[in-house]
């Protein structure tokens, strides 16, 4: 295991940058998205990665950057209204200051992806914290197999980008498979938990990396799909979600048996993950 | 006088039918158990070794939604045939069964139980028989719970 | 092998002049709220001079010792962390610009003199080295300044186990301190036999006035008073495959016994050398222009601790139990490759229930899942 000094060789972040509010747009009734011009004009991240977004005085959350890795010029992150905290960045308009740490944590696996097909299975707002990785995997489609993408919703109202995802299934390139849990008739699509998509979907099992986030239980029954149909445990990689408060491995809150998801995580392999996620209330 | 586990078979509805060779079959896998209260007849994930006819008492399917706790899905009572996940593969439970209150069940050993319905077919039909009117009354249930029909009009 | 050096109660006392004339913020033992806790301190009058602390899980009381020693007890309520980690620390402002806002470092820190840093309480400075050093500027900026005067125990209460833990009683070799001493009755007087840790250390002892080199006699007492404190220590830890024992009993029914036991009432955490979370608080002033983020001790026995959107990951006092016991005793061995427990004994000490993580251990091992004892699912009937 890496230690944290190798991981962060210099001091960690504690103060936020100020960044200013480009806009902010409804993705859904209690989810939006917020564009952010970085103070330096440029906020590298990784695919995977999250920031801990801070509201002058009100308090701090880690949110997933949602973005294009390909356009640093904008930090970009979509955010669910669930506390304090990110119903005041609800609240912002354009040309407010927000401030920014980070970006924090491990990427979704691209790299060992190279050569292989691609799965991706999104569950409600998971699908946020995957599209930095999709949008990395479509400009360098020709390095992929098969590249599968699978999202299930809790309605047809609540699907997030929904213009992206009739764009991407639009492709010939790419298999987008969506399906909601509960339905009125004026959905033609599938209706059935996201997990039962993973039979389905078309992709050689012993030739993919599978990368899947959602609730923790979608994820527990999405990473067992996939395994029945053959894909390696190592092969599946999920983005644990836990209560992240310093971003740099030193308050502790965030720990998931020995492991610190703001820094070890949060993208793990499943096979890190599988013994730890049976046990209650790690 | 004592009573056999055949007899006892033979007097739950679940098994009602079943010819005196077959519930000697099962009775020769079968084991009377009992679970104290607030513990888990079996956990999520685990490897589906049995499954349980409940006799006395009750017991809560559950699974666990980090951040909400366990969250009951269904009771089940004395009567009920408690697991059948180690009728398919991979084998294994798929929630956790906590004892709600004492609990008198018989086990059922599943590789014995797997094997012999293999073996003898008319029993295992007549085994399968009875796990398919239970899984297809609690699906029902299931959608009918998912349809929240208490809940407000929209 | 530095020199050891022996000193009488004024040559102990020119250390601290020295340290108070370098600077230093001077602070040590002093008897607070009928306990023995750390507080600054202007002379050597100002310790538990003659006291002592009778301890059992759950319980400790002072007494009076019948001699005059300034180190005649063992670990109380209080660690170092108070001054490194400190309980409540503004690790940034906010002011409010023109432009949205900018932040200030906070003041800078004092430099501390820890005066009677037992073994046990060095090698927890060390395991919180271990965690914050890499990354964090607040703890660093405290700790590189801080002068460490360590004192070897004599004699062990009754919840100390350091000898289990390898950390005590007295000093160890790989130990980062600046001077170490014991106290020890030379000849009908008592007699500081003291020795430097690091160059600073070496500076500081140099310019104690009186100071003789000890004898071979003075050593060999230093050796036996050291053996009979090793001695003097009842309560053990069998720590043999402690990681894996833990980690193979997550699900053990054991921990619903515990957890029935535990108030989750975070005194163990509070009192613990080396439990290192902590939490933020950001606040802001009225008007609005200026904010500020507070860090302060957190616990992973609160209900809060564990929070995502939704709830509490860990609801029950068991399954927060049971996060302290295997952080402490196996996945710290993952995180920094040392045990998280030193054997200090606070956390029995200072238990409202008197739980004893020792005992704990010991009753885990009993119910070791890996050997077909853990509480047992069906029960087969007679």
């Amino acid at each position: 295991m890496a230690t944290l000094t190798e991981l962060t060789p210099k001091l960690a972040p504690m103060e936020p940058v100020p960044f200013v509010v480009r806009s902010i747009r409804d993705e859904l009734s209690d989810t939006f998205t917020l564009e952010l011009d970085p103070p330096d004009g440029v906020f590298e991240f990784l695919p995977g990665q999250f920031t801990m977004l801070y509201v002058f005085g009100i308090g701090e959350v880690p949110i997933s950057v949602s973005g294009d890795p390909a356009q640093p010029s904008t930090l970009v992150q979509t955010i669910r209204g669930v506390g304090a905290v990110t119903y005041a960045l609800r609240q912002v308009r354009p040309g407010d200051v927000v401030g920014v740490r980070g970006p924090f944590g491990t990427e979704w696996p691209l790299a060992e992806a190279d050569g292989h097909d691609i799965v991706f299975v999104a569950g409600g707002i998971g699908l946020a914290p995957l599209r930095p990785a999709i949008y990395s995997v479509l400009a360098n489609r020709q390095r992929y197999g098969k590249v599968v993408l699978l999202y299930g919703a809790r309605s047809p109202s609540d699907m997030l980008f929904t213009q992206e995802l009739l764009e991407w299934g639009g492709r010939y390139d790419v298999d987008v498979l969506i399906t909601v849990d509960n339905a009125d008739r004026q959905w033609r699509g599938a209706v059935g938990v996201v997990t039962k998509l993973v039979r389905r979907a078309p992709f050689d099992p012993h030739d993919t990396v599978a990368m899947v986030c959602g609730p923790e239980v979608m994820m527990r029954f999405s990473a067992q799909e996939l395994e029945g149909r053959g894909v390696p445990q190592h092969r599946i990689h999920l983005s644990m979600e836990r209560n992240m408060k310093c971003g740099i491995g030193l308050c502790g809150h965030c720990q998931f048996g020995g492991r610190f998801v703001c820094w070890q995580g949060p993208v793990f392999s499943y096979d890190e993950l599988a013994p730890l996620l049976l046990v209650k209330e790690v | 006088m004592t009573t056999t586990l055949d007899q006892v078979l033979g007097a739950q509805a679940f098994f009602a039918g079943l010819d005196d060779e077959h519930l000697a079959t099962l009775a020769s896998v079968a084991e009377p158990v009992s679970v104290a209260i607030g513990r888990k007849v079996f956990h999520e994930g685990d490897v589906a070794d049995a499954c349980y006819l409940l006799l006395e008492g009750d017991v809560a399917l559950e699974m666990d939604i980090p951040g909400r706790g366990p969250h009951v899905l269904q009771t089940l009572h004395a009567g009920d045939m408690l697991g059948w996940s180690w009728l398919v593969s991979p084998f294994r439970y798929a929630y956790d069964a906590q004892a709600l209150t004492e609990v008198k069940a018989i086990r059922f050993d599943a590789v014995a139980l797997r094997s012999a319905k293999d073996t003898d077919k008319v029993f295992g039909y007549e085994l399968m028989q009875r796990f398919a009117e239970v899984l297809v009354r609690r699906m029902q249930a299931a959608r009918l719970q998912l349809l929240d029909v208490y809940g407000n009009a929209h | 092998m530095p020199e050891t050096l022996v000193l009488d109660r004024s040559g102990l006392a020119s250390i601290l002049s020295e340290l108070r004339a370098r600077d230093y913020l001077l602070v040590g033992p002093t008897i607070q709220q009928e306990a023995i806790g750390y507080g600054p301190i202007d002379s050597l009058d100002d310790l538990p001079q003659g006291w002592t602390n009778v301890q059992s899980p759950g319980a400790s009381h002072l007494e009076r010792r019948d001699d005059e020693r300034l180190f005649g007890y063992v670990v109380g309520p209080h660690s170092w962390k108070k001054y490194l980690m400190p309980n409540e620390v503004v690790i940034w402002r906010g002011e409010r610009t023109d432009t949205g806002f900018e932040t200030v470092p906070p003041e800078p820190a004092p430099a501390y003199a820890l005066f009677g840093v037992r073994p046990c309480e060095v090698a927890a400075i060390a395991v919180q080295d271990a965690v914050f050093m890499p990354t964090d500027r607040v703890y660093r900026e405290r700790r590189e300044a801080a002068f460490i005067v360590a004192v070897n125990c004599t004699q062990a209460g009754a919840n100390c186990f350091c000898t289990s833990m390898g950390t005590g009683p007295a000093v160890g070799e790989d130990a980062v301190f600046d001077i170490a001493f014991t106290e020890v009755d030379r000849n009908g007087t008592l007699a500081y036999l003291v020795e430097a840790g690091s160059d600073d250390g070496a500076a500081v002892l140099q310019t104690v006035v009186g100071a003789e080199p000890a004898s071979d006699a003075d050593l060999a007492m230093l050796e036996s008073v050291l053996q009979e404190a090793a001695a003097s220590v009842t309560k053990t830890m069998d720590t043999d495959g402690i990681h894996d024992l833990m980690l193979a009993n997550l699900r053990n029914g054991y921990w619903e016994d515990v957890g029935g036991r535990c108030l989750a009432c975070t005194n163990c955490t509070m009192v613990c050398p080396t439990c290192f979370c902590n939490t933020v608080e950001d606040t802001m002033t009225l008007d609005g222009t200026t904010a500020e983020r507070t860090r302060k001790w957190d616990s992973c026995f609160s209900i809060d601790f564990s929070y995502i959107h939704g709830g509490p990951l860990r609801m029950t006092p068991e399954a927060r139990y049971r996060q302290w016991l295997t952080h402490k005793l196996a996945t710290w061995f993952d995180q920094y490759g040392t045990s998280g427990c030193v054997g200090c004994g606070r956390c029995i000490t200072w238990c409202p229930v008197g739980i004893d993580l020792t005992a704990e251990v010991a009753a885990l091992r009993r119910v070791d899942a890996r050997q077909g004892l853990s509480v047992p699912l069906p029960e087969v009937m007679a």
